[in-house]
């Protein structure tokens, strides 16, 4: 009974899928799919190169400090970094003073009740705080961004595949449409108010070029701030916004590798060992 | 406990004396894992599995409860608590990662240890029940991991259970009143997220027990072996410690190396990038998709795409897929060949390794989008499913005709240790040794 009852069952759910597939072909021989435009004309990231490439990479604190001032001087105007602490920066190389002053003389109140009157005021950001949002709510993001939500910066390097070379070509990446696509899509341009970039997942933005010009940020380092150098240390901070704890991670994989191979080949050597008897004789 | 040839519990120490006497708990642990537990000599390294799994749950479970006490199960900040446990929380990166990517080497050794089963016929009389307990812990894993998928609520989460709640509202009449009572509400929420963190916390530990239940089932007849041949004598067993759990000492190691690689050097390889946005049920992903341990089911509930008169395509996935899993409850009784391991079944193993290539190839498809030819190949992957268990292996196990078995487990060792060319004498070796496999 219960081998006919499982034919039935097989019979009909294997001829089933086949005849779906056979109209599915029929469906795909006569009306082949039309490529779209993303899929035309959307590319992947660039090769970019980092210092915390590979498995044994570090962080470079000297570019995550020139990306940091990227994202306070230019990002940090639309976009949110709230699940990051001015404490930290720390990690960056900054002392306590300093962070403490950065805290300070950041350009947006933390939001906060007067401890006197209880009225709701704005105060100077302290180490421990998170850094504050640009806008006080999605309504005043939207309104203010042409309708579209500047999203949070924190983990954008995680939220994308290859976020880091993502972030980078999309920084670097702004174009005019190409003559090629309007010929092939007339109905893909651009609309109003979007920017096109191909990097992007749908080709049109509602951020607008954000790096434009050299020397748009001047570095205390004396590093040359040319489009694509800035776009490479903003995505570097970003990187390390979204995955601060990378060193010590990697410092306890090799370590952790290190005893586990040496446990390993013990454990095999205990194994053999135990079975020599059984492996010779019956 | 299976054979009479079993060692003996004795302890010398009286404080271990008093103890057998009140509770004889550790006689339950060396009959079960100890020296009391004879095994097959002759057992590889895909027997290694079964051990491995219950380390992948210590470690689920260990991690888990770390977790969970830094976890805030609210929707509007539970996001914001996963996040603040990897940044904040003393290894909380550690603890997180290790959860994470925990669960897909859970799945990967019982993926592994379910074809183990398939491979050597471990499913068959005697051990029915071991297979059929198996089968109800890896429902309930599966059950376990969808519902820690949705707690870090982010896209992903989100809507990958929208999708597969959604997946009740298939049902007719009665489905979206089903799907509404499960979530607490009409789409996941606050309700939702509650209710499967309760659960995704308790589930574990029913896990725990039905493997209890799995290894005593399994300790009636005593573990199976490659040959598949019974056990004749104490010449055909070892006892289980010191033999395998030496053994298995080194599978976990190896096993905790393959982990840690993937866990400190690519922690979010096998995760979608998605998940790092938080949930946002106003915008939808362009491809949701489930992680990958699920893709063979989702491609299979994808391929169905053509209404069956009435029933609509929906439902047939819906139904083919829990039907996908569901028939493996019967496979006991759908492979009627006496004889267990496929070594000696030529047919059935040319069948196995298509059986294996085709779960991939359904994996690789679920992973992939919606689009063509992805579906199509996935009908005819899924179509091939259902057809090598419900007609191919019933099939094959009445007309098949199996290689020559060893006479013994034993025989098999020492004719294997021959054919490397071992040449020391061995007391009680049959005068024939049984001929090799031929082909």
């Amino acid at each position: 009974m219960v081998r006919i009852g499982a034919f039935l069952v097989g019979l009909f759910f294997a001829g089933w899928l086949l005849i779906s597939f056979l109209m599915g072909a029929v469906a795909y021989i006569s009306e082949p799919p039309q490529p779209t435009v993303e899929h035309e004309f959307h590319l992947a990231p660039k090769h970019v190169s980092f210092s915390f490439d590979g498995p044994f990479g570090k962080y470079d604190k000297q570019q995550l400090q020139r990306g940091f001032q990227v994202f306070k001087e230019v990002c940090s105007a639309c976009h949110s970094l709230k699940f990051v602490a001015f404490r930290d920066l720390e990690a960056l190389g900054y002392n306590e003073a300093e962070v403490k002053a950065i805290a300070k003389q950041w350009a947006i109140k933390t939001p906060d009740v007067d401890p006197k009157t209880g009225e709701v005021a704005g105060r100077d950001p302290v180490p421990a705080d998170h850094f504050p949002k640009p806008f006080a709510n999605n309504v005043a993001a939207a309104a203010a961004n042409n309708n579209a939500i500047p999203p949070d910066l924190s983990l954008m390097t995680k939220a994308r595949h290859h976020g880091s070379a993502y972030v980078y070509s999309l920084l670097t990446g702004y174009q005019a449409q190409p003559a090629e696509l309007l010929k092939q899509f007339p109905d893909a341009k651009t609309p109003e108010g979007l920017h096109y970039n191909p990097y992007f997942a749908n080709l049109n933005l509602a951020m607008a070029p954000p790096l434009t010009a050299e020397g748009q940020v001047t570095y205390g380092d004396g590093t040359k701030a040319s489009v694509d150098q800035m776009a490479k240390d903003v995505a570097a901070f970003l990187t390390w916004t979204a995955e601060p704890k990378l060193e010590n991670r990697r410092a306890a994989g090799l370590a952790t590798l290190v005893f586990l191979a040496i446990a390993t080949a013990l454990a095999y050597m205990a194994y053999q060992n135990i079975w020599a008897d059984k492996k010779k004789a019956a | 406990m299976s054979f009479p040839w079993a060692e003996h519990y004795t302890p010398k120490h009286p404080l271990m004396q008093w103890v057998d006497e009140k509770l004889p708990l550790p006689r339950l642990v060396y009959n079960a894992i100890g020296a009391g537990y004879p095994v097959p000599r002759n057992l590889n390294y895909f027997w290694n599995f079964g051990v491995l799994a219950g380390l992948a749950l210590v470690i689920q479970i260990v991690t888990g409860v770390i977790m969970a006490m830094h976890y805030g199960a609210n929707d509007l900040v539970a996001f914001g608590t996963v996040e603040q446990t990897m940044r904040d929380v003393n290894g909380g990166w550690l603890m997180r990662y290790a959860h994470a990517n925990g669960a897909s080497f859970f799945f990967i050794v019982v993926y592994l240890h379910i074809f183990r089963g398939l491979f050597y016929g471990s499913y068959k009389a005697p051990r029915e029940m071991v297979w059929l307990l198996g089968l109800v812990i890896f429902l309930l894993m599966m059950a376990t991991a969808f519902m820690g998928y949705v707690l870090p609520w982010g896209q992903m989460s989100y809507w990958g259970a929208k999708v597969i709640t959604g997946l009740f509202g298939a049902i007719p009449v009665v489905g979206e009143p089903i799907q509404t009572w499960l979530l607490g509400g009409f789409a996941p929420g606050n309700a939702a997220l509650n209710r499967f963190f309760s659960l995704h916390f308790l589930l574990p530990f029913v896990i725990a027990g039905v493997i209890i239940l799995h290894i005593w089932a399994l300790h009636i007849p005593g573990s199976s072996n490659p040959t598949g041949v019974d056990v004749k004598g104490p010449q055909d067993t070892v006892p289980f410690h010191p033999y395998y759990t030496a053994k298995d000492g080194f599978g976990v190691g190896v096993f905790l190396i393959l982990f840690s690689i993937l866990l400190f050097f690519a922690p979010n390889y096998l995760g979608h990038p998605d998940n790092y946005i938080e949930a946002n049920p106003l915008s939808t992903p362009a491809h949701i998709v489930p992680e990958w341990y699920f893709w063979p089911f989702y491609a299979i509930l994808r391929a169905f795409t053509v209404d069956f008169f009435f029933v609509p395509a929906k439902l047939l996935g819906v139904l083919a897929m829990f039907a996908s899993i569901l028939l493996l409850f019967f496979l006991p009784w759908l492979d009627t060949s006496p004889v267990r391991s496929g070594n000696y079944r030529p047919t059935f193993k040319k069948f196995f390794w298509i059986l294996i290539l085709d779960v991939l190839i359904l994996g690789y498809c679920g992973g992939a989008p919606a689009e063509e030819p992805y579906v199509m190949i996935s009908q005819v992957a899924a179509a091939y499913y259902f057809a090598h268990f419900l007609i191919i292996l019933p099939l094959v196990s009445r007309f098949e005709k199996p290689l020559p078995l060893p006479g013994s487990i034993t025989e098999s060792v020492l004719n294997r240790h021959n054919i490397k060319g071992e040449e020391d004498a061995l007391p009680g070796m049959g005068a024939d040794p049984q001929p090799s496999h031929a082909g």
